[in-house]
């Protein structure tokens, strides 16, 4: 079935345009680069950004972990694993110590990244200001200009409205002082991971066909003001398999009574936790 | 419990072989050819072929048959057939001049040179259904002597000349000329019609699979991006300009179905070469006249060109592209139609069937984030509630709300 298509799916003239278009982004940290995004055999929205950053960066000897929702066996990252196992042959792994790059869609795991590793986003919405402005020619020149205000009008509104900022995913940062990015679907909660990582993070986004790049040890920072600084995301309970009061956790329904259990979003997190020897909550 | 709440891999196997069996259906009911679907679904094959932006019969009918007849799917599978395909070459622009029309129909002249070629059309039928078509088909290929005239004029011939004996009216008139002049030229002689400005070859046009959106979009990028969109999206967006949101009055000038010739100039050659045909409909719709300060006003023009004979599509198209165009025409872009940043990056099936059916992936994490922070909103509303009205047992906040 893979006889026909080039390593990792797809051609070199396509990967080096890819390539350019990273290579560039990593040049300009948080600047989204367009590029001739192509259409892949899986639906645009389900990740072919990501996977076309991925398939234009694999090696023949690189580990490759997906996630989705935190969990590498959820249906769609199960899908794009097998993909690249088919269509590339690498390595694949659900330990986040082992792998040379992983795909992601809205979680960064929880296990601290590594200098040498490439995180890879799967981006639905790349322009922050999508949802204040929806014309691209006019968010154009906001970033051309770094003009920002609108964004912090709309928190502001928010914390008028709500009492705080209701933005809890896809919180807006500023990459390295100058450009106003989305870092995609993440859960707020993840947005510190992003500060000064030591690995490379590069998000593709298929459908709006742009890609954009935040080198390691780049400084990002989530906006905020001064009397309502950037808050994390808390939990009173714990994971209910090893216990983690850390971690970012799902809730999961256990009956039409209202109990819930919590278990770690990050399942090779929870299950290295279990290994050791953690238990969890009752 | 929690491998219940995950999916997994077992889950998408079954899921596999559970859509291999539905594609299949009754076993006991025979197999669809590749060749009936191109016979007899021709017009399904030809909404394949365009919006997947690949000119194969073959791989079309594959699409279609695969996909159970979803034609967006269809066209979602030829999209990624074609999309790690090389570039090979850009072809020179169509003659469609030169066309071998098989139906070519003016709505703004009576008679015209070259006359008025109704070809294979639904146009005129009486929408009844026919239940001849219904039963088994007669042993012999006769192209049912019951079916409906337009039914009957359907040959496997299709794009050679009309048969004059199958619908005398509708045939030419007696050795019609293979390829009737354009009626867009015969308007133009008299200067009521803006001219075509042939686009400068060099440098080769912009093509959407190449390169990204951006905006303003050139002519010919809009033109491919509306080649490529969706037929109900722009049917809709034809219609709502129609409907007066940027109307553009227009005219069906001319649309001819029919054969054209593709031609190359191989670098190493130097001169052009045929390299095959293509079967297209190509609708001119005549729009609403504008003029400039000492300029006397003339028509303007919108442009469709499909594969196949996609005429509803062609037309959309034809009408879209000049309301596109209001912009630079002096007319506005504040109707939906006139406004490309709303009408391009909307119009492409693929990324918007893929967007929209992405919500069946799981959200739990986002989904999350929203209900802490609900609840923490809950929480500080009732801890700022006056004394008396406490709103249940939840535990405070811890304050560091305002």
């Amino acid at each position: 079935m893979t006889a026909g298509y080039n390593f990792a799916y797809l051609d070199e003239q396509t990967k080096r345009m890819i390539r350019r278009a990273i290579l560039k982004g990593v040049a300009v940290p948080g600047y989204q680069v367009p590029f001739a995004s192509r259409e892949m055999p899986l639906p645009f929205g389900w990740g072919t950004g990501g996977i076309q950053v991925t398939a234009s960066i694999l090696g023949y000897h690189d580990v490759l972990k997906v996630i989705d929702q935190g969990a590498d066996d959820t249906t769609n990252a199960v899908s794009i694993r097998r993909f690249f196992a088919r269509v590339a042959g690498v390595a694949t792994t659900t330990r986040t110590t082992e792998a040379t790059i992983i795909q992601t869609r809205h979680r960064i795991p929880e296990t601290p990244l590594r200098a040498g590793q490439i995180m890879v986003f799967q981006v639905p919405i790349p322009e922050p200001l999508r949802w204040l402005e929806p014309r691209e020619s006019e968010n154009r020149k906001s970033h051309a200009m770094a003009d920002y205000g609108a964004m912090h009008v709309k928190l502001y509104e928010d914390i008028v409205r709500y009492g705080q900022i209701a933005t809890s995913y896809d919180y807006p940062v500023r990459v390295a002082g100058r450009y106003l990015m989305a870092p995609s679907p993440i859960p707020k909660f993840d947005n510190p991971k992003l500060d000064r990582s030591p690995a490379l993070m590069l998000f593709g986004a298929g459908r709006e066909k742009r890609i954009y790049a935040i080198p390691p040890h780049t400084p990002v920072v989530s906006l905020d003001f001064e009397d309502h600084p950037f808050r994390l995301q808390r939990w009173t309970e714990a994971c209910s398999q090893c216990g983690d009061t850390a971690s970012f956790l799902d809730e999961i329904l256990m009956d039409d009574q209202g109990n819930r259990r919590f278990v770690c979003s990050d399942t090779d997190h929870c299950a290295a936790r279990q290994a050791a020897g953690q238990g969890g909550a009752p | 419990m929690y491998v219940a709440v995950k999916g997994g891999e077992a889950a998408i196997d079954a899921a596999h072989a559970a859509l291999a069996r539905k594609r299949r259906g009754d076993p006991e009911v025979p197999d669809l050819s590749l060749e009936q679907i191109d016979q007899q679904l021709a017009l399904a094959v030809d909404r394949v072929m365009l919006e997947g932006s690949v000119y194969d019969r073959e791989l079309a009918a594959l699409a279609v048959k695969q996909a159970r007849g979803d034609l967006l799917e269809a066209i979602f599978l030829l999209r990624a057939y074609r999309t790690t395909l090389p570039r090979l070459a850009a072809s020179r622009p169509l003659e469609t001049g030169q066309m071998v029309v098989a139906r070519r129909i003016s709505a703004t002249f009576k008679d015209l040179p070259g006359g008025q070629v109704l070809g294979a059309t639904f146009d005129y039928t009486h929408r009844l259904l026919d239940f001849d078509l219904a039963a088994a088909p007669p042993p012999d290929d006769g192209g049912g002597a019951g079916a409906a005239p337009a039914a009957a004029a359907r040959t496997d011939d299709e794009f050679a000349p009309a048969d004059p004996p199958e619908n005398p009216q509708a045939g030419p008139p007696a050795s019609p000329p293979a390829s009737p002049p354009r009626v867009s030229d015969l308007v133009g002689r008299d200067g009521l019609i803006e001219p075509a400005q042939p686009s400068d070859p060099e440098p080769a046009p912009d093509d959407l699979t190449r390169q990204p959106l951006r905006f303003p979009a050139s002519r010919d990028l809009r033109l491919q991006a509306l080649a490529r969109g969706d037929e109900g999206f722009l049917v809709s967006l034809a219609y709502s300009s129609q409907r007066g949101h940027g109307t553009t009055h227009p005219f069906a000038g001319e649309i001819r179905q029919g054969e054209v010739a593709v031609e190359i100039v191989p670098e190493e050659l130097g001169f052009p070469v045929t390299i095959g045909t293509v079967a297209v409909t190509e609708c001119e719709m005549f729009g609403q006249f504008v003029g400039a300060q000492g300029e006397p006003p003339r028509f303007t023009r919108g442009y469709g060109l499909t594969f196949g004979e996609s005429e509803r599509k062609a037309m959309a198209m034809a009408i879209v592209d000049r309301a596109l165009r209001s912009g630079e025409l002096g007319g506005g872009t504040a109707a939906p139609a006139q406004d490309a940043e709303f009408v391009l990056p909307h119009s492409d099936t693929v990324e918007a069937s893929g967007f929209l059916q992405h919500l069946k992936l799981p959200h739990y994490v986002d989904f999350q984030s929203e209900l802490e922070g609900l609840r923490r909103m809950h929480a500080g509303l009732a801890a700022a509630a006056p004394a008396g009205t406490a709103a249940g047992d939840e535990a405070p906040d811890d304050g560091t709300l305002p």
